[in-house]
């Protein structure tokens, strides 16, 4: 089921969670809603489950108008942050939840009903924790109990409140990958939030970034990770070293102050040299290195008194033989330039790449 | 003697179960347990003691013969009534507004807290004044009752009212913190599942709260069973008429019919032990579930 969601704003007292919001979820696809805390990422995932109502504008599903629809009736699967889960009733029983309060004429027999549950608890792998009470499970396997109790009613879509927020890191990265197969699988539209850019990439069919209550940029992972719409979505996307300088002509200038036009570079795009390689390079002096992990990270300060952060190969680094508190020279490869939030990184996925005069 | 106490104390110090660095040197810790029991011994078990020595001062057969005593059945049967009827009452208005309190944001949510409040910090004398100054002969409403012939104060319905004004915030005050801490994600999810408002209210909300519930219930019935003061005012003291048994205790006594006054004191005293069983039992249940729904939320 296709989910539309057009011209929404929301506001909570001053506060404006949603403003004038447009999004096109295809059917079948895994969506992310991705932004920092307070875009209104979760409002919006609410407006389009019926927890929340929306001041203005409206929500269709599969191009019907349900903007007036209860949450109850929309027929949705939720997956709330902390699960959610009812604490008084079994595994078993949360699952069944859902079918057990149908309306007698569309109630399934018990029969039906255990064997659906079972059914469930086979995928969500629970099969022998079925008589346990949520406060007997860990995190993730809670997790997974939300997601099977949602499943249960076969909702047209399933939205996912932070899924994975509030789950150590390595249960984190295997309930991702099992939601993707679960999706690929099931193929029933689904949308969740997320303040992870990593998730989002890796997870989603399609990204929605959102920033103050508006949608930044909606693509699929490689749209908005190559070409970002705005200097946001780009910063937000990956670590960023933000330079201030000069646009001129096509040419960009790095420059100390900090008033000039905003210079975005990605950390493993800078380049460390020991020797000054032309002109489009400028000194730094290293104060700290992180060897650990699959790159190293080095800080340095600008002779303008800035700091910059930079990654490369640990090749590159043995290579280089960097130690702490040395002169070296930095050059960018690629640099990213908005002008009013336009897109200077090429639109064929080519960034514009400047070379930068030293000051 | 005096002196042997401590020597005494100090050899056998060094409980390993006792932190050092928080405990105090044990005769101070002996003389504030001593001073603790002492006192609970004064104020607690010795008066509940004296109440069955008395009633059974002179044989279980006068014990039971207090309780044939058609007055006594009467106060018995009144005040059995007034707690039926209050009670039910009570727990459905404090079902209502811890549930309206703890899951909802409205204009006046103070104000209602400060309203269930007001029995607790009222003087209960005063609150069966209200009644007589509203109902009474003389009181605001009176000639109008009279004109119709409905009698409030001296009869049973100012009991039941006065009843229910002094034990309205049992139910409400026990609910409040479990309903708050809960939250609305249980309900929400109840909701997307396709659960209407009742089948969400008496298959999540309520079983979730079912402990601090029968704590409340407990702790309201107690206190409309032994309420003094509030109905002592509109009651009139018509014997086997408009007397509970808190009442009748009072009269029997004045009577110097001390034998009968602690039996009937007796039955008060055994619910106040059954009250403090069910009470700790609740408290001990509700606890986990506070627990449990902090641990849900990740506190």
């Amino acid at each position: 089921m296709s989910i539309r969601v057009r011209g929404i704003t929301k506001d909570f007292g001053h506060f404006q969670a949603l403003k004038n919001v447009d999004l096109e979820i295809p059917a079948g696809q895994l969506v992310a809603l991705l932004g920092p805390s307070g875009s209104g990422k979760t409002t919006l995932l609410r407006v389009i489950a019926g927890l929340e109502f929306a001041d203005s504008g409206t929500v269709e599903f599969s191009g019907k108008d349900i903007t007036d629809q209860t949450a109850r009736e929309r027929h949705v699967g939720f997956v709330f942050q902390h699960y959610a889960l009812f604490r008084h009733m079994t595994v078993f029983e949360n699952i069944a939840f859902g079918l057990r309060v149908r309306p007698r004429r569309l109630r399934p027999s018990n029969r039906q009903i255990r064997e659906k549950v079972n059914d469930l608890l086979r995928l969500i792998q629970l099969q022998n924790q079925a008589g346990r009470f949520p406060s007997q499970l860990s995190g993730g396997q809670r997790q997974r109990v939300a997601l099977a109790r949602a499943l249960a009613v076969e909702p047209s879509v399933l939205l996912l409140d932070e899924p994975f927020g509030a789950l150590d890191a390595k249960v984190r990265q295997e309930l991702r990958q099992w939601l993707r197969h679960l999706h690929d699988e099931v193929h029933i539209t689904s949308v969740f939030v997320t303040h992870d850019q990593e998730e989002a990439l890796e997870l989603a069919d399609l990204v929605a970034v959102m920033n103050e209550g508006r949608i930044e940029q909606v693509g699929s992972p490689d749209e908005v990770y190559n070409r970002p719409a705005s200097s946001f979505v780009y910063s937000f996307l990956g670590n960023v070293n933000l330079f201030h300088g000069r646009v001129d002509e096509g040419k960009t200038y790095i420059q100390g102050e900090a008033d000039g036009h905003p210079i975005f570079v990605r950390p493993h795009l800078l380049e460390i040299t020991r020797q000054p390689n032309g002109a489009n390079h400028f000194r730094a002096t290293t104060k700290h290195i992180n060897a650990a992990g699959p790159l190293v990270k080095v800080e340095a300060l600008t002779e303008w008194g800035a700091t910059v952060r930079i990654e490369l190969s640990q090749a590159q680094y043995r290579a280089l033989q960097l130690a702490k508190d040395e002169v070296v020279f930095i050059t960018p490869k690629e640099i990213a330039v908005f002008e009013k939030d336009e897109p200077a990184v090429g639109p064929k996925g080519e960034a514009r790449t400047q070379k930068s005069g030293a000051p | 003697m005096s002196a042997s106490i401590p020597f005494r104390i100090g050899a056998s110090a060094g409980n390993p179960a006792v932190s050092q660095s928080t405990s105090e040197p044990a005769f101070v810790r002996r003389l504030l347990i001593g001073m603790a029991l002492a006192f609970l011994v004064l104020f607690l078990f010795l008066p509940l003691g004296v109440v069955f020595f008395t009633a059974l001062g002179d044989g279980v057969r006068v014990y039971l013969q207090t309780f044939r005593d058609p007055d006594t059945i009467s106060a018995i049967r009144l005040t059995l009534i007034a707690a039926g009827i209050a009670v039910p009452l009570n727990v459905v208005f404090g079902i209502a507004a811890a549930w309206a309190i703890g899951k909802f944001e409205f204009v006046g949510k103070s104000l209602l807290i400060t309203l269930i409040d007001l029995p607790f910090s009222v003087s209960p004398v005063v609150a069966g004044l209200v009644y007589v100054l509203l109902f009474g002969l003389q009181g605001l409403l009176g000639p109008w009752l009279i004109a119709h012939n409905i009698r409030i104060i001296f009869a049973v319905p100012g009991i039941v009212l006065a009843t229910i004004f002094v034990t309205f915030p049992f139910v409400a005050r026990e609910l409040l913190p479990m309903m708050q801490a809960q939250g609305n994600d249980e309900e929400e999810a109840a909701l997307t599942l396709g659960a209407s408002g009742w089948q969400t209210f008496f298959r999540v909300t309520l079983p979730n709260v079912k402990w601090a519930l029968i704590y409340g219930v407990i702790l309201c019935n107690a206190r409309a069973m032994g309420e003094f003061g509030a109905v002592s005012v509109v009651s009139g003291h018509i014997r086997g008429l408009t007397d509970t048994m808190p009442l009748h205790v009072e009269v029997l006594y004045n009577d110097y019919q001390f034998v009968p006054a602690f039996a009937v004191a007796s039955l008060l005293a055994l619910l106040a032990l059954l009250t403090l069983v069910v009470k700790s039992v609740a408290e001990w249940r509700s606890g986990h579930s506070i627990r449990a729904a902090g641990e849900e939320a990740g506190l």
